[in-house]
């Protein structure tokens, strides 16, 4: 803990037993075992991070791997990421509403309108009108304008163009087609979001009221749409199938994981040398090398592994990536950009660390919370369209209760903080992993689900927990 | 004698029957720390929030830079080039150093932010106020002990090119070391030709840092003296009774209420 201990010398000589940081102000880069010192003091000062999600995760993957042997087999993995795309999709979007320190019961449910419209816009060959009748329909398109109208008011341009749009798919009455519905499904997404930040951050309800109640009226909705005891398939569709259930090409995996490693690498030590050049806080130099070769060397034996055969049956074969695997990425890329380089992410940190701090210096904290909504619920959607593919079907059961609490106890088993202002969007990717693990590995060691409900629930407490204390270990340590 | 910066006249506030502001005078001058005492509830709240927007004055005139200005919302204030340092100090816990030091001023587009010159500014305002003790500018600030946030705090005004900075209470929740520090800092801040003005409760650090000395006494301004002019049971007789020997308001049986 000496490290952390504030220095109050004004002698510009360090003392021996000092942690050279403590003079920063002219020190820019560490030695490795200063960096590596420094990072135990932060792990010790309750800076946990997603280190506890990974060390359960390889931990959950030994004992799995020791008592089945289906486990580790390579179509068991490849089938893993896929069951639990859905989910860590969703849970991604639950990191930024947790970013700012509220919650959004509603994702799940959402999630499920925007499937359930997605699923009848592909039955119904785009009569909405005829699938839903007319009353429900017009009241679907007064919903999406009512979307496109709150963000307006809330200046949030996107939501209204994106709620827009959905009003003119939906009116059109376009054919089918696989594009036009997924858009057609975020669109829908989007306009929930935007009516659920209204709700939330103008009104002045507390999100957890306002997305309970939400949660049981999607519900509904869902049930409306579909019908009691309904089942809509989309598995006859190739591309909505696929998405889900689909591989790249040999060819195509490789050339992922070359612009996946290489771009990883480049972007990050462009910036490290960047930095290092201006004289900018830097890590040191071995550090990062060892992260862009650990990350590459698991980019590439991934890829390795999953364009080899892994058909259980010796007359089809399985290669390549699932598709999951970019689209995951891409979203997991996407968000940490948003989150770490631009204005937009620096102020939600910023509400969620301190909204009094963030008003006074100038943020728009009633835009900022709004925007989180709409962000959730459009990346919720699109988590629908993963999912949906994944069973091949809607029923009205979609995104119900576990798919939230799975995608929430994702985000917070992963790090992300449920008081606000600690998460990344790679915590929801890690503690989505953690989950998809569990669900997989007790169902393959023929767990009844009492079981396996039971064991997430548990993981889940100990994530938390694990929150809590950390956050108590944080405070102390400055105080 | 410099020209004061900031020139306040008969300044009048009430809240509804309370009279909390009578007819207050009050000069601020750039390079010097002027400290602004006084009991609890004699208006020196009041008097902060009022220069700097988040109340607005009932009468009187407000002179900055020689010039007569409104002073309506805090923006108002902000884009004058007056700053508040909040006693309950406005860092987000989360955030680093440099992030909170630019928070809602961020440079670069708002798609791509700037950190390299966001950071460098950062370090170089850090060092012109030769502040040492801080760690590296990416230590986030729940990392830092309380004289450390309070030094980020008045730092960030300073990178914003204020001209004159109201400090709240600025050392009243630190250790001997860190007052230190941040009396240090407040001094280093009128060296550089800042009209900085201190509201403290504790003499010792009135009488180090201080170039005058303002007392509020029940909400009018009992005296505006030069540090080395008064000596210290002075200033405690008129911050507790509104006089001392010839100096402070008029005995009561000659004021005019």
């Amino acid at each position: 803990m000496n490290e952390k201990e504030p220095t109050m010398t004004q002698t510009p000589t360090a003392s021996p037993n000092t942690a050279i940081t403590d003079f920063g102000i002219d020190t820019t880069t560490m030695s490795t075992s200063e960096a590596v010192r420094d990072y135990i003091s932060r792990l010790r000062a309750g800076q946990l991070g997603s280190l506890p999600a990974l060390l359960g995760l390889v931990a959950l993957v030994i004992v799995f791997a020791s008592l089945s042997d289906v486990f580790l087999s390579l179509n068991n993995l490849a089938n893993l990421l896929a069951q639990g795309a859905g989910q860590t999709i969703i849970a991604m979007g639950i990191v930024f509403v947790l970013l700012v320190g509220e919650i959004d019961l509603s994702a799940g449910t959402a999630s499920g309108v925007a499937g359930a419209v997605l699923a009848m816009h592909f039955a119904e060959n785009g009569n909405l009108l005829g699938g839903m009748g007319s009353t429900v329909f017009i009241m679907f398109l007064a919903a999406l304008g009512l979307g496109a109208v709150l963000a307006a008011l809330l200046r949030i341009w996107a939501g209204t163009a994106m709620s827009v749009l959905g009003i003119v798919i939906a009116a059109s009455g376009m054919s089918a087609n696989p594009w036009i519905e997924m858009l057609l499904a975020l669109c829908t997404g989007t306009a929930i979001g935007c009516i659920t930040g209204y709700l939330v951050s103008r009104i002045g309800m507390p999100s957890f009221v306002v997305t309970l109640a939400l949660f049981l009226a999607w519900q509904g909705v869902i049930l409306q749409f579909i019908g009691e005891g309904g089942v809509i398939g989309i598995s006859s569709s190739p591309v909505l199938d696929k998405v889900a259930n689909g591989n790249l090409s040999v060819l195509g995996s490789w050339l992922l994981c070359v612009i996946a490693v290489g771009g990883f690498a480049a972007a990050t030590l462009g910036r490290h040398f960047t930095r290092l050049r201006r004289g900018l806080v830097t890590q040191p130099t071995s550090i990062v090398l060892f992260k862009v070769g650990g990350i590459g060397a698991i980019g590439i034996a991934a890829t390795a592994l999953l364009t080899v055969n892994r058909s259980p049956n010796d007359n089809i074969v399985i290669t390549g990536v699932p598709y999951v695997v970019p689209i995951v990425l891409g979203l997991l890329v996407i968000g940490t950009y948003v989150l770490n380089r631009t204005r937009y992410g620096r102020h939600i940190y910023a509400v969620g660390g301190n909204r009094e701090a963030a008003r006074r210096a100038g943020v728009n904290v009633t835009k900022i919370r709004a925007s989180v909504f709409v962000v959730c619920s459009s990346v919720a959607a699109l988590g629908a369209i993963v999912y949906s593919s994944k069973v091949g079907s809607v029923d009205p059961q979609a995104g119900g209760l576990n798919t939230l609490l799975f995608a929430v106890g994702a985000a917070v088993i992963g790090g992300a903080s449920l008081f606000g202002g600690r998460g990344r969007v790679s915590d929801a990717v890690i503690g989505g992993t953690v989950l998809a693990v569990v669900a997989n590995g007790l169902g393959l060691l023929r767990q009844p689900a009492a079981v396996v409900s039971i064991v997430t629930g548990l993981v889940l407490l100990l994530a938390a927990t694990v929150d809590a204390l950390s956050r108590r270990r944080a405070a102390s340590a400055t105080r | 004698m410099s020209e004061p910066i900031l020139h306040i006249t008969g300044l009048n506030k009430s809240f509804g029957p309370v009279h909390v502001l009578h007819d207050i005078d009050f000069d601020v001058r750039a390079g010097e720390v002027t400290a602004l005492v006084g009991d609890n509830g004699a208006g020196k709240s009041t008097l902060v929030k009022c220069i700097a927007g988040i109340h607005g004055a009932d009468s009187g005139t407000i002179e900055f830079q020689g010039r007569e200005v409104h002073i309506r919302s805090p923006k108002d204030a902000a884009e004058l080039g007056i700053e508040v340092v909040y006693q309950d100090l406005a860092l987000a816990d989360n955030l680093d150093i440099v992030q909170n030091m630019f928070l809602g001023r961020e440079r670069g587009s708002a798609w791509l932010l700037d950190e390299a010159s966001m950071e460098k500014a950062a370090r170089e305002t850090l060092a012109s106020l030769s502040v040492r003790t801080v760690k590296s500018v990416r230590t986030p600030v729940s990392a830092l002990s309380g004289g450390q946030r309070q030094t980020v705090a008045i730092a960030k005004s300073v990178l914003w090119d204020s001209k004159v900075v109201l400090l709240d209470e600025p050392t009243a929740a630190l250790g001997v070391a860190q007052t230190r520090q941040v009396l240090d800092l407040v001094r280093r801040l009128a060296e550089q030709g800042l009209g900085v003005v201190l509201i403290s409760h504790n003499m010792a650090d009135v009488f180090e840092v201080a170039d005058r000395i303002a007392v509020l006494y029940l909400g009018r301004m009992a005296a505006e003296v030069y540090t080395k002019n008064v000596t210290h049971g002075q200033v405690v007789e008129l911050i507790t009774a509104g006089r001392s020997g010839d100096i402070g308001l008029a005995r009561p049986e000659h004021a005019v209420l």
